[in-house]
């Protein structure tokens, strides 16, 4: 057997590069090569058109017979005689440095912005490797984004992956971008970066983002990967892992604090589809592949904090709800995966209140360690709770009303909706630009509760009650 | 070491791989396949071709790799230095690898399950000469200041004692026993290796009588759990699966615990090693990590090590059974498990059944909850291995394949409910959809330690919570006011029970774990409350009357305020509740 006398890793090193001439069939992005050498599983391709332009894909299957590829930028205009397939015998790589901050690039990584590439300080695998959990260091510090929903009820914490469930329509942009330039970590900045992938969106989104980073002075820290609409879907695979391959180096190697923005999740599961069918796979729900889950995850568990390293990474995941429905596949699968869920509510949205986040399935898991006193303020965590806990009621309440009417109501239960209304209109509406202190937040949500009766407020102690609800003085 | 190699790969679509030349491969073997060793696991042979489950990143494998057998199945080294640790799905160290392999994990690491540096000190138990047989003890290592390790005479293992270690400090390697017998001499040192997907052999299973006591009043008091039994906690996402398995193996009366992370997230691997060790066990005042294993297959690890992760973490678990203990095995979550399965399934294109999922689903669940149960081990002892399973329903949607069949094998459901997380009731563990098999198996255990009002209390309490549903519909239509008082008050007392009782607060340092004493105190007030109370209106008082009573306010937060075996505190409580209702009651006599 010739295998035997060469090791695979040198007889690979010595054909990589050799190029071959003709596939064997094409079908959408796939493409199919026989006779080759043995090629490596996800290994990088470059496929040459009769013209001389280089397209890049990667291995999806590989065998003794045959090479299946799938072309990143699609198959269109190839022709099977004349396509000429070239191994490189690595797999697909970014050139990562933190000069790429302030720059724009496509869904592989090339810059787009007319600027020369970027000096790589490493090349790194943008498949990325798992963390070890004993390396992880427990996120517990907050970031204040500045809108109360968020701080007061739903805590950001660095090094946390919390998505954005919304709809279409919805203000979901205007949201992820105030956040990115609101954003404030206790205790000083830090070194601050933006990370944004931008998976099928349309055009004028993506210039929303753009200058809406350049309005707040903040475009240098941010780097841009841009795989629009009418890019090539396949491309979308693979624009969250460049982007985050980027944002592990800035915060394992470089220490910055970096917040990864990614839009929009669903194209990137559409793509994902795209790619199963074509192969064949047996779906699982709705012609979604059974392993969308673990790829899922490999996306999100791509955050948090390293021991010993200064740095973090937040991720900020935006997806539209398919029909606003929270148990479609995708993000039902994101939420199993993230550390909770900001949900857009398209009623509230209606009736003019932004952000239009539903208070009750909004949740942050990572909130418990990262508030109260030392923290945020010693009454955050009851706060937190009775005010979860009495808007939920009015929930009831309004369900009552809309059988009885609203004048057949207890005066409790007026009271009750006299909170719910001044908790919507007040504490979770701000202006596009308002950027809230921790205290103001907090502060809000007392002047909310003070729409109630104290015996109502089981979840404060009787100081909290004493001190914020009566306005004493602390003993 | 010696490899040979069986195989050739052929082809390569992912975690699992086709071979060629496998003629001399066996069923379930482990191998090790390419230049850099990456473990796998031979689980289909035809026509001289392997199937292998490759336990590893494959990226960058080419055909004609070649494929090193091992002659062995994929199996667990079982001995002191377990305790305290924290695995990957087939029990490779992650602090050995990170060592190695730094923040991310490397590929193809061959690393000792148990530290062979280590020294342990040696008690020889048995007597020189003996004629042992399974399960006989040979000595004692002292893993922990909580934990005495019994070494124990290996399953389908025995002879008699030709040689015995004196006492003192050995490494887990270092034989310490020899057993001659007619098959030959067995060298034993202190490990044993098992096969992860073969239940270890016990002589009988036995009835259980006990509850495994979790602190969690919801749990114990209304759908509890047995020792050696087992229970599938469904739940969509954010109901507070993860918070209730920690709860769980945080405070419940098993000796040891084993924490199987499966598909899920880092950070909560992450959560369970930084609070574990903090945290002392209210029963012996040890720190939680003394009786800890983990097993941390996350969501991002290689897939087909999810599907090993709970064979691993079973495996596990009976051996400290096999030792006369009761184990609690925390499996989060299955359904990542199940998903595992399907991946792997359609990559090998087998034909699905439910939702893509492979028809032998139904058969691999009952295969694991199985593995559970009230034991007498082949030591004489009885020991227990009771499995808690969290399954993660696609759209918190019970009816889906992996929620319907793990309902058939367990005989207890805790079905958590997204409208009481939403209103942050936690533990969300919904009264209506919850039911225990264990009741009546347990109702001895009870009425000792409780007295013989337990099983009416508990009755009394679940009628009237099923009372107040069928009248909420009816608020629901036409209002509170509608209803009588006597009707009213129902709702008034499941709201106090809810409050009071249900809800508890993991967070706090004294609502975070309750005695059986202190849940059937705080029962009895509750109901003493709704005695009473009815009482009172049946002569005349007014609901509202009874909701502006002072003590009610000290009867919610009773369970932040009295301590477990704080009796007096709550017999003081009980007589203000009654003097108060009596006090109301004197206006109308």
């Amino acid at each position: 057997m010739p295998e035997a006398l060469l090791d695979q890793a040198a007889l690979r090193r010595i054909m990589a590069g050799r190029e071959y001439r003709g596939a064997s069939s094409m079908d959408g992005p796939l493409l199919v090569l026989k006779k080759t050498h043995p090629v490596g599983y996800r290994e990088l391709v470059e496929c040459v058109d009769h013209t001389g332009a280089v397209r890049l894909g990667t291995v999806m299957d590989s065998s003794e017979d045959a090479v299946m590829v799938q072309v990143f930028e699609g198959t269109q205009g190839l022709s099977l005689p004349d396509t000429r397939i070239r191994f490189l015998g690595r797999p697909l790589t970014l050139g990562v440095s933190a000069g790429m901050l302030g720059r724009v690039f496509d869904g592989l990584g090339r810059p787009i912005d007319g600027g020369p590439a970027p000096r790589a300080a490493s090349e790194e695998d943008v498949n990325g490797k798992p963390v070890n959990p004993t390396a992880r260091e427990y996120p517990r510090d907050y970031i204040q984004t500045g809108m109360s929903v968020i701080d007061g009820m739903n805590t950001l914490i660095r090094g946390q992956k919390l998505p954005i469930f919304s709809g279409n329509g919805l203000a979901h942009n205007e949201l992820a971008a105030q956040i990115a330039r609101q954003a404030k970590i206790r205790g000083g900045s830090g070194d601050f970066a933006v990370v944004f992938a931008a998976m099928g969106v349309k055009h004028d989104v993506a210039r929303f983002f753009v200058r809406s980073f350049e309005e707040s002075g903040a475009l240098g820290r941010v780097a841009l990967f841009l795989s629009l609409a009418d890019d090539p879907s396949i491309e979308r695979t693979v624009t969250p892992r460049v982007a985050l391959t980027l944002a592990e180096h800035l915060a394992y190697v470089r220490g910055m604090h970096v917040l990864v923005i990614m839009t929009d999740m669903a194209n990137y599961c559409e793509s994902l589809r795209e790619i199963s069918t074509l192969r064949g796979e047996i779906p699982s729900r709705k012609g979604y592949p059974g392993y969308l889950y673990s790829d899922l995850a490999e996306l999100y568990e791509r955050s948090g904090m390293i021991k010993g390293v200064e740095g973090s990474i937040t991720q900020l995941p935006i997806l539209t709800m398919p029909n606003d429905d929270i148990s479609h596949p995708i993000p039902d699968l994101t939420g199993y995966i993230t550390e909770g869920q900001i949900v857009f509510e398209r009623d509230m949205a209606g009736r003019g209140i932004y952000p239009p986040v539903a208070g009750l399935p909004s949740l942050s898991r990572l909130m418990k360690d990262g508030i109260g006193s030392g923290m945020t303020r010693d009454d955050h965590p009851h706060l937190a709770s009775q005010l979860f806990a009495s808007y939920s009621a009015v929930k009831d309440v309004r369900n009552l009303a809309s059988v009885i009417g609203e004048d057949e109501l207890s005066p409790l239960d007026k009271q009750y909706l006299e909170f719910g209304e001044f908790f919507e209109r007040s504490f979770v509406n701000q202006g596009r630009t308002e950027d809230r202190s921790m205290d103001r937040t907090l502060d809000l949500g007392w002047e909310a509760l003070k729409r109630l009766p104290p015996e109502e407020l089981h979840r404060v102690t009787a100081e909290e009650l004493s001190q914020r609800y009566e306005g004493n003085s602390p003993a | 070491m010696n490899e040979r190699i069986i195989a050739r790969v052929r082809r390569i679509t992912g975690p699992v791989i086709e071979a060629r030349d496998a003629a001399s491969a066996h069923m379930l073997e482990l191998v090790r396949v390419g230049d850099d060793r990456l473990v796998g696991e031979v689980i289909k042979l035809a026509d001289g071709e392997a199937v292998i489950q490759v336990y590893e990143d494959t990226s960058g494998l080419a055909p004609g790799a070649p494929v090193y057998g091992s002659g062995l199945p994929l199996s667990l080294e079982l001995g002191p230095g377990l305790i305290g640790s924290i695995y990957d799905g087939i029990q490779r160290p992650l602090d050995a690898i990170r060592e190695r392999t730094g923040t991310f994990i490397g590929r193809g690491v061959q690393a000792d399950a148990l530290d062979r540096k280590r020294l342990w000190a040696w008690t020889p138990v048995a007597q020189p000469g003996a004629r042992l047989k399974p399960g006989d003890i040979l000595g004692t290592v002292r893993e922990t200041e909580r934990l005495v390790h019994k070494i124990l005479v290996p399953p389908e293992t025995g002879g008699s004692l030709s040689y015995l270690a004196p006492a003192g400090d050995y490494a887990v390697d270092t034989d310490v026993a020899i057993l001659d017998s007619s098959t030959g001499q067995h060298r034993l040192s202190m490990i044993q290796r098992w096969p992860i997907r073969v239940p270890r052999p016990v002589r009988s299973r036995l009835a259980m009588n006990q509850p495994l006591i979790t602190g969690q009043r919801v749990i114990d008091t209304l759908f509890p759990l047995a020792k050696g039994g087992t229970v599938a906690i469904p739940g969509g996402f954010g109901t507070g699966k993860t918070m209730t398995q920690h709860a769980i193996a945080k405070w419940c009366d098993a000796d040891i615990i084993v924490y199987i992370g499966c598909g899920e997230r880092g950070n909560e691997m992450t959560d369970v090693l930084t609070e574990f060790p903090r945290l002392v066990d209210p029963r012996t005042g040890r720190s939680l990590m003394e009786r800890t294993v983990l097993i941390a297959n996350t969501s991002n690890m290689p897939v087909s090590a999810r599907e090993a992760s709970i064979y691993t973490g079973v495996t596990i678990a009976e051996y400290f059974r096999d030792m006369g203990l009761h184990v609690a095995v925390m499996a989060d979550s299955t359904s990542r498990w199940a998903e595992a399965l399907r991946e792997l399934s359609g990559r090998m294109e087998e034909m699905p059944a439910e939702e893509g999922f492979p028809a032998y689903l139904p058969t691999r669940i009952a295969e694991f909850y199985e593995r559970a149960g009230l034991m007498e081990t082949l030591s004489g002892q009885p020991g227990s291995v009771s499995i808690i399973g969290a399954v993660s329903p696609p759209g918190g949607d019970f009816s889906e394949p992996v929620t319907q069949h793990t309902r058939r094998y367990v005989r207890c459901f805790w079905g958590l409910d997204r409208n009481l997380a939403n209103a942050r009731h936690y533990p969300a563990i919904s009264w209506l959809d919850s039911y225990s098999e264990y009741v009546d198996d347990i109702q001895s255990w009870w009425l000792d330690q409780a007295g013989p009002q337990w099983s009416k209390d508990r009755a009394e309490i679940l009628e009237l919570l099923r009372r107040e549903v069928r009248l909420l519909q009816v608020v629901k239509l036409v209002g509170p006011d509608a209803l009588p008082d006597s009707q009213r008050f129902v709702i008034e007392v499941c709201e106090l029970f809810k409050n009071a009782f249900l809800q508890q607060n993991a967070f706090d340092n004294v609502d975070r774990y309750s005695s059986p004493g202190k849940q059937q105190r705080m029962l009895g007030l509750v109901l003493a409350y709704w005695r009473r109370g009815s009482e009172a209106i049946k002569r005349g008082v007014s609901i509202a009357e009874l909701r502006k009573l002072k003590v009610l306010g000290d009867i919610v937060k009773m369970k932040f305020t009295l301590s477990d075996d704080d009796a007096d505190g709550f017999g003081k409580l009980a007589a203000a509740l009654e003097r108060a209702v009596a006090r109301l009651e004197a206006v109308y006599a």
